[in-house]
């Protein structure tokens, strides 16, 4: 499990890392979002993986960490996903603008040769 | 809990309450918005007087004030600490808010309708940024910082706002990735986010885990490098302050401050607990990234060709030279940075309102690039109307942003009489004497390459400023005159009073840069007040009923 998680966190990462560097808005905005998916990812990978095990205390499990995931990171990613949910729809707002005031889906406003 | 120490919170609550109070008015009834922003601000200042105030104090335990959100136990709630650094650092925030705001008042609040709302949430994540002594609430008050900066950055709205708005937006959020990967690994490798408990926790960790954890720090200190805008992460920050409308410029000047304080924060508690060796980057990491931002800065400013240009490379001086001088390391070196810092960061502000003024009344045709002018024989036609220029009088007006843009250039370039000379001389005489101590009689290779660095930027900034001076004072016969405003020149003149008063009182406010980086180098202090404080248990019960 770990090989899949760190390859799929690896291939979001990297698509993310190529679309920014993109010159269209949109883009970027696609490759920020996929960023911010891998990070979420590896958040939840940095509290160790668990299968089948719930952060919350049980009566019936014992209590032994071994018995539980960690519910650290999963307050911490639940955290960054909404950051980053709200601050992609005020790019959105952004490129909106920058759209309608130029013209242009350009992230530097000047397309080549013009 | 005695109610006292709830003021530490006040810092975060009263703008939070005040900007969502805002927020129901809809951009309507300006009044009275603007009367809540006015309370809201003179209250943060007071409250960041009276921590000062506090945190100066003999008393042990309010030098390092820990607040615990919730009354959880530090290591598993979040806290928020309050010592002489974090108090400084709300003042300073405070005072640029002022100054801002009073500058706003005059016509800019009125650019757009969330004006208000947004410059309250800015100092709540300012001040929240300050205050945290946890890692990841550290994040979030980035964010809410970040997220209102966007807004604000855009107040006014125009092309080369929302232009340079979508690239730090950009860079932004591709450097809060690398703040919560770096985060994260910090939490995987040691296990806990707050500060204080993870300088213990370091120095225990296990050899093998250790380099993992020293990647994490770097990523971390990447993100703050990126606030801080350290060269080569720093191109967003020239067009965003040139093209942000002026008030939001001033308050923007701290922002970079922001990076700057963590760095010195964790680079102190992490100092202490890990035998000595700085977590962040190799050893001279920092001053070598320094020495290349004020490098690059200085550059950039002789070929700015406008004002607000060069101010927003001013910036990057000034957080280039922070950055060197935290990394010679030292407390008296930290004690004269932080000096530099709080002189830097109000004369910066002050430039940018300044600049406003005076580009007001520029004509489109003024645009025409300076540099160019200077080429290209507008020297001839000077030479053919010498005669009918002689005799023309400053008008008032021009005569007193005069006044003003010279002291700005004088606390820029750190030329005597003012709070900048003070502020590059405490560096360089530290700098110095360190060396001659220590090092038997020679100034080291990164000693020699500082001072030169910081006399070469002061002598550029000196040309750059004096260029565009000569060109705005000198040259204004077929310009309008600028339509200044009373409270305007007023937020320039209480943030140029407070540089002179930094000159004069040079020496307390140095001894108390001096206690301040004196703690910081002890880091315990800090450290042992927020794991060491126990729950209010036995009060609690009775206030949550």
């Amino acid at each position: 499990m770990e090989l899949v998680i760190s390859i799929t966190i690896g291939i979001l990462a990297g698509s993310g890392l190529w679309l920014i560097l993109r010159p269209r808005t949109f883009q970027v905005i696609i490759g920020l979002s996929l960023l911010s998916y891998a990070v979420n990812l590896f958040i939840f990978g940095m509290g160790r993986l668990r299968v089948g095990k719930a952060p919350v205390l049980d009566a019936t499990v014992p209590p032994y960490l071994a018995g539980y995931a960690d519910p650290v990171p999963q307050a911490l990613v639940l955290t960054a996903i909404v950051i980053s949910f709200a601050m992609t729809a005020l790019f959105l707002v952004v490129l909106l603008a920058a759209r309608g005031l130029s013209g242009s889906d350009h992230v530097d406003r000047v397309e080549r040769g013009s | 809990m005695i109610s006292a120490d709830h003021l530490v919170i006040a810092p975060i609550i009263i703008p939070l309450v005040a900007g969502g109070l805002m927020l129901l008015f809809e951009g309507r009834r300006r009044e009275v918005v603007a009367t809540i922003d006015i309370v809201a601000t003179l209250a943060l200042l007071a409250v960041s007087i009276v921590l000062l105030v506090q945190s100066m104090g003999e008393d042990q335990a309010r030098a390092v004030r820990v607040y615990l959100l919730g009354n959880w136990p530090a290591e598993f709630g979040i806290v928020l600490v309050a010592d002489r650094l974090a108090a400084l650092m709300l003042l300073l925030t405070a005072i640029l808010g002022c100054a801002a705001l009073l500058f706003a008042l005059a016509s800019w609040h009125r650019a757009g309708s969330y004006f208000h709302p947004l410059f309250q949430f800015l100092l709540m994540g300012l001040n929240g940024a300050f205050l945290t002594g946890d890692l990841f609430n550290l994040f979030v008050f980035f964010e809410v910082l970040l997220a209102a900066s966007y807004g604000l950055a855009l107040h006014g709205s125009g092309r080369a706002r929302v232009r340079s708005s979508l690239h730090y937006i950009v860079i932004n959020l591709a450097a809060s990735s690398f703040f919560l990967i770096g985060v994260s690994v910090i939490y995987g490798t040691a296990g806990t986010l707050n500060m204080a408990a993870l300088a213990e926790r370091v120095a225990a960790l296990d050899p093998s885990e250790r380099g993992l954890f020293e990647i994490g720090a770097s990523i971390l200190g990447i993100a703050f490098l990126v606030k801080a805008a350290a060269w080569p992460l720093g191109f967003w920050l020239p067009p965003l302050y040139a093209a942000a409308s002026a008030p939001v410029a001033a308050v923007f000047a701290i922002m970079t401050k922001v990076g700057l304080y963590i760095i010195l924060r964790l680079g102190s508690i992490t100092a202490e607990a890990g035998g000595g060796a700085s977590l962040f980057f190799a050893e001279g990491g920092l001053f070598t990234i320094g020495i290349a931002t004020v490098s690059f800065a200085a550059i950039g400013m002789l070929a700015s060709q406008d004002m607000g240009r060069l101010a927003g490379y001013s910036v990057l001086v000034s957080s280039g030279t922070v950055l060197a001088a935290i990394g010679v390391g030292g407390a008296g070196m930290t004690s004269a940075a932080l000096f530099y810092l709080v002189s830097s960061t109000l004369t910066v502000a002050a430039f940018f309102l300044l600049v406003e003024l005076v580009e007001r009344g520029r004509t489109p045709a003024d645009d025409v690039l300076a540099v160019t002018l200077e080429v290209y024989g507008a020297d001839d036609e000077e030479d053919a109307e010498v005669e009918s220029e002689v005799g023309i009088a400053v008008p008032a007006i021009m005569g007193v942003l005069g006044v003003a843009f010279l002291a700005c250039a004088l606390l820029l370039a750190g030329l005597p009489p003012l709070s900048g000379f003070v502020a590059k001389f405490a560096i360089l005489s530290n700098l110095l004497d360190q060396h001659w101590l220590n090092v038997g009689g020679s100034v080291s290779i990164q000693g020699w390459l500082l001072l030169a660095v910081i006399l070469v930027s002061g002598l550029t900034t000196v040309i750059a400023v004096t260029r565009a001076g000569i060109r705005t004072f000198w040259t204004f016969t077929d310009r309008e005159l600028p339509h200044v405003r009373a409270t305007e020149l007023g937020a320039v003149g209480l943030l140029l009073v407070l540089c002179v008063g930094l000159t004069i009182q040079a020496g307390p406010v140095m001894r108390f840069m001096q206690t301040t980086a004196n703690g910081l180098e002890l880091g315990r202090p800090y450290i042992s007040a927020v794991t060491g404080k126990a729950q209010t248990a036995p009060e609690q019960p009775e206030r949550t009923q």
